[in-house]
């Protein structure tokens, strides 16, 4: 927030309003307001791991010495250190849009509104079905 | 000193000040309309109200039934004829509310939903749930949004008429917010700032109800009628007021005493039954329930709180499934306002104070006998409630006559002459008055909150649920005393800067003003009739009394008091019946 | 003596205060008691000159909104008992985001300003008469609009809200949930009007669904559904406006 300056002195019939100043550290005074920068926070590793994908994508593209060479270089601990951050904001950032999901879809059915338990218990489903299809293909490999 | 014009002034901005507007809008959109509001308007009383509006729709149902149940609940005190274009202009004004985006509940068909309401014969009620006033105003404040020529003057306090050559010019007002003390002109000023409730220590009405436009138009010379018919609501919560609905007792709710005794039936009121009957013992008439209580008081058998003797209504009987799914609304209340779970708990209730009947004397288009004046809503006094209101009809009336009197304003203000050059210099005036009395005053010795809770008790004791010579003798006196010492309040605060603590001592002294109005038009009144219940003279007399009670405030600041007739065009005088009564009755006339 | 509560509420007067600061009194600690009460004790009782706003006592009027140990409430729903347990006194504030005028009274013409700015109330093309009675509606086309019909304006959204915090031009949660309840009416034909309003920056695209908003309301308006609900009719018109240039409505 812009502070706007104030007169100096109050003058008759013109009230001098107060105006607090949003501090730069805002979001660090309630849990909600982290969670929410975290939230935000977690589209730069979301961003990440398409890079990562990306880049398995051109190596694989390349022939089997060069993808030896990318899976050497997943292998480096700061890498590992930096996708197990990124894995947790990933499903953060999941979660957190699930549970907030019901606020954006409001679907009816028979005229009545769908209870949110549904929505987001879907978003769930639909997560779960994907990572077991995922899983049965590299089980199968 | 600054000013500023316009043509129609509306002092208020709840329902009628809302519908007014709209109706100057309407009427001619390039006159220039005006809101002048203590509160924004979406604050205003209205948004309280819960119940519903009555307005003539499903057939089988006749505007001649709506007129005489009206009527006969008002015990014959009401002006027929006003009643008439009542009924008639109800169901329009509802359904011009619908047009305007008000969420009605609706059958399945899509059509809107009516109700059954205590004292109506048949299903004319319409609601919006339960938060009918809410919907109600909260519609037409964002409606008035579409017309540009309504201004609104938001947390503005008016303090005095401005009153020459015999017509109103406009009024003196004070902004909250920057303490700024200025004329506004208008050519038609109407009011329309609801009920004084709070002159009474038991209310539902919110702290904002200080009969501010009832005093307003008493000191401009302006005569109130009806002024002793104020309509008690039995079961109230004793602290905040909130109102806990009649359907609490028809699903089975029990009052007791301190004894735990279902005290109703020492007073005529029928035999307890475990179930529910009809007219019997708790669903009783709402004015003799009221009266039990009091007489309960006198023998001792109340419960002691902070806040005065008290009942208890007992729902826990009826346990956590009816209660959640048959009264979720005053659970909620209870819960959320006043800690008290109903389900475990007794729910500790009392008569409180719910609508004034009286009010500022009007015609049926509004007109007040000072010229430029007009009155509509809870402040106005037409009259359609008579001697006491029936349910749901506020809602309506506050349209009707709001619109009616928006349009007559508008159609005078066309007419009229710029405001005069005298209006400033008594501008002048009161903005000094303002200064010096409160302001600028340091050392007296009197405290607001003082004079209110002695004037909370005066009004109790001396015209509470019963009345008699005595006790209205005692009032009286004490309102003269409190008047001659409020003149010696000071206040903690003489800021110009959003001081409520000053507007709470204009509102105290209109107070002042309206309830010795109350206590001396109920001294006059010599018989019981409706709302109005004196001790001394228990029976109705239409020889002496069917007329309406003007007073009057004398430049000296007492009062003359003059009857009115009251119009009877087609339902002549009968017995008010009702309760057990009734059901006699009518199965004799069957 | 009987129990009691510390306050310490928030101070300011234009014409004495260069800054603001907070006064600490000890008010009777009651069950049915909420913080407004206490407010009004202090001011009958204590120090007249307590500024601030309040009228229904029953959580309809929208006037008593304060920030109640940094959260923003309804004083009059916000018993004292819940906070007897805790550590140090109740801190009341005014609500935050806002201009103080005075002590515990903000200053809300921009949400007015906003408020109107929506075009809030019904848009017909042609006006049915009322002698031919009332535009039909079921219960479940009221079902769809009617949760966003329940605002009281008391603004608890806006102090929940950091976007408006930062950026005061943001239309805010009250504003447009009140657009979407008359955009969902099925007697409402200006939801296209609306649109040029809603769908820019400063309308719904400028919140960011931290979602406080829905979380602080007492009416249960959920304001953070109808923006992002908005977002995406706007983003379904703004499709099809692209693929059908001309017939698109």
């Amino acid at each position: 927030m812009t502070e706007t300056r104030q007169p100096a002195r109050y003058t008759e019939y013109h009230p001098r309003w107060y105006r607090s100043r949003v501090s730069t550290w805002w979001w660090l005074a309630q849990w909600p307001y982290l969670k929410f920068i975290l939230r935000e926070i977690s589209s730069v590793f979301v961003a990440w791991f398409v890079v990562v994908l990306l880049l398995q994508i051109r190596a694989l593209s390349r022939g089997s010495e060069a993808y030896a060479a990318f899976e050497r270089w997943l292998q480096n601990p700061l890498i590992v250190l930096l996708n197990m951050i990124t894995l947790f904001f990933v499903v953060f950032h999941a979660v957190t849009w699930f549970n907030v999901a019901p606020r954006a879809m409001a679907i009816r059915f028979r005229g009545k509104r769908v209870p949110d338990f549904w929505i987001v218990g879907a978003n769930y489903a639909a997560w779960a079905a994907v990572s077991l299809v995922l899983a049965w293909f590299l089980v199968r490999s | 000193m600054d000013i500023s014009y316009h043509d129609v002034l509306l002092v208020g901005g709840g329902g009628a000040g809302l519908r007014a507007a709209i109706a100057v809008a309407e009427t001619n959109p390039n006159l220039s309309a005006a809101v002048v509001s203590k509160v924004y308007p979406m604050r205003s009383h209205t948004v309280s109200a819960e119940g519903g509006a009555a307005g003539v729709i499903r057939p089988g149902d006749t505007l001649d039934d709506h007129a005489y149940d009206t009527i006969s609940g008002g015990d014959w005190l009401c002006d027929q004829d006003a009643v008439e274009i009542f009924v008639k202009e109800a169901p329009e004004e509802l359904l011009r509310l619908e047009h305007w985006g008000c969420p009605w509940s609706r059958d399945s068909d899509g059509r809107v939903a009516v109700r059954a309401f205590g004292g109506m014969k048949n299903m004319r009620t319409w609601f919006a749930a339960d938060k009918t006033g809410f919907h109600l105003l909260h519609t037409l404040f964002q409606t008035t949004f579409k017309y540009k020529s309504v201004t609104r003057y938001d947390e503005w306090f008016v303090t005095r008429l401005l009153v020459d050559e015999g017509r109103v010019q406009g009024v003196v007002a004070l902004q909250l917010m920057s303490g700024r003390i200025q004329a506004i002109t208008a050519k038609s000023v109407i009011l329309c700032t609801g009920g004084c409730g709070r002159v009474f220590p038991f209310t539902t009405n919110a702290s904002i109800k200080t009969g501010d436009g009832m005093a307003l138009a008493f000191q401009a010379g302006v005569p109130l009628k009806d002024m002793e018919f104020v309509q008690y609501h039995p079961t109230g919560l004793p602290f905040t007021g909130i109102l806990i609905t009649e359907a609490a007792r028809s699903e089975g709710g029990y009052l007791i005493n301190k004894d735990g005794y279902r005290y109703l039936q020492d007073y005529n009121l029928g035999t307890p039954t475990p179930q529910p009957v009809l007219r019997n013992m708790e669903l009783g008439p709402r004015d003799r329930l009221s009266q039990a209580f009091v007489k309960e008081v006198e023998k001792g058998r109340t419960t002691d709180t902070p806040y005065g003797p008290v009942v208890h209504l007992d729902l826990r009987r009826l346990g956590e499934k009816v209660i959640n799914t048959r009264l979720p609304f005053v659970r909620e209340l209870c819960l959320k306002y006043e800690n008290i779970d109903p389900i475990k708990e007794l729910i500790p209730v009392r008569p409180v104070i719910h609508y004034m009947m009286g009010g500022v004397h009007t015609d049926n288009d509004g007109a007040t006998p000072l010229a430029g004046l007009y009155a509509a809503g809870e402040v106005a006094c037409v009259s359609i409630n008579g001697a006491n209101r029936l349910g749901s009809n506020s809602l309506p009336e506050l349209l009707v006559f709001g619109a009616r009197a928006g349009k007559a304003a508008a159609l005078a203000a066309m007419e009229q002459k710029p405001p005069s050059e005298r209006v400033v210099s008594q501008a002048l005036d009161e903005k000094l008055r303002l200064e010096q009395q409160f302001l600028r005053k340091t050392g007296g010795r009197e405290r607001i909150a003082t004079i209110r809770s002695e004037m909370h008790k005066a009004m109790e004791n001396g015209a509470g649920i019963y009345r008699n010579q005595t006790s209205l003798q005692k009032a009286a006196d004490k309102l003269r005393e409190l008047r001659e010492r409020f003149r010696e309040v000071s206040l903690d605060d003489h800021s110009l800067t959003f001081n409520t603590e000053l507007l709470a001592a204009l509102e105290q002294s209109f107070m002042l003003d309206v309830g010795s109005a109350i206590v001396e038009s109920a001294l006059h009144r010599v018989e019981s009739r409706g709302a109005h219940q004196r001790t001394d003279f228990p029976a109705r007399d239409d020889r002496n009394f069917l007329a309406h009670t003007l007073i009057f405030n004398n430049s000296d600041g007492s009062t003359r008091v003059k009857p009115a007739p009251v119009v009877i065009t087609r339902w002549p005088p009968a017995e008010r019946v009702y309760g057990v009564q009734s059901e006699v009755k009518q199965t004799a006339a069957r | 003596m009987a129990e009691t509560i510390s306050l310490e509420v928030f101070r300011y007067s234009p014409e004495r205060d260069a800054e603001p600061s907070f006064q600490r009194y000890d008010v009777p600690l009651r069950k049915d008691w909420v913080v407004l009460d206490a407010l009004n004790y202090i001011k009958d009782k204590v120090d007249g000159s307590l500024t601030f706003r309040w009228s229904c006592r029953m959580g309809i009027c929208g006037s008593c909104g304060m920030m109640v140990n940094g959260e923003p409430k309804l004083t009059c729903a916000t018993f004292l008992s819940n906070y007897a347990r805790e550590q140090g006194p109740l801190r009341v504030q005014p609500l935050r985001y806002f201009p103080v005028i005075r002590d515990l009274v903000v200053e809300i013409t921009d949400f007015m300003t906003k408020l109107q700015s929506v075009k809030p109330w019904l848009i017909r093309g042609k006006e049915k008469p009322i002698s031919e009675g009332e535009y039909l509606q079921t219960p479940e086309q009221l079902d769809r609009y009617k949760q966003f019909s329940m605002c009281i304006n008391c603004v608890l959204c806006y102090s929940a809200c950091p976007v408006y915090g930062l950026d005061p031009v943001f239309i805010g949660p009250a504003a447009i949930a009140l657009a979407q309840r008359y955009n969902m009416d099925s007697r409402d034909e200006g939801a296209h009007e609306r649109m040029d309003i809603l769908a820019q920056h400063e309308g719904i695209w400028g919140c960011t669904f931290v979602g406080e908003c829905t979380k602080v309301c007492p009416k249960h308006v959920d304001p953070a559904g109808a923006i992002q609900q908005y977002k995406l009719t706007a983003t379904i018109e703004r499709f099809k406006s692209f693929l059908m240039p001309r017939g698109a409505k």
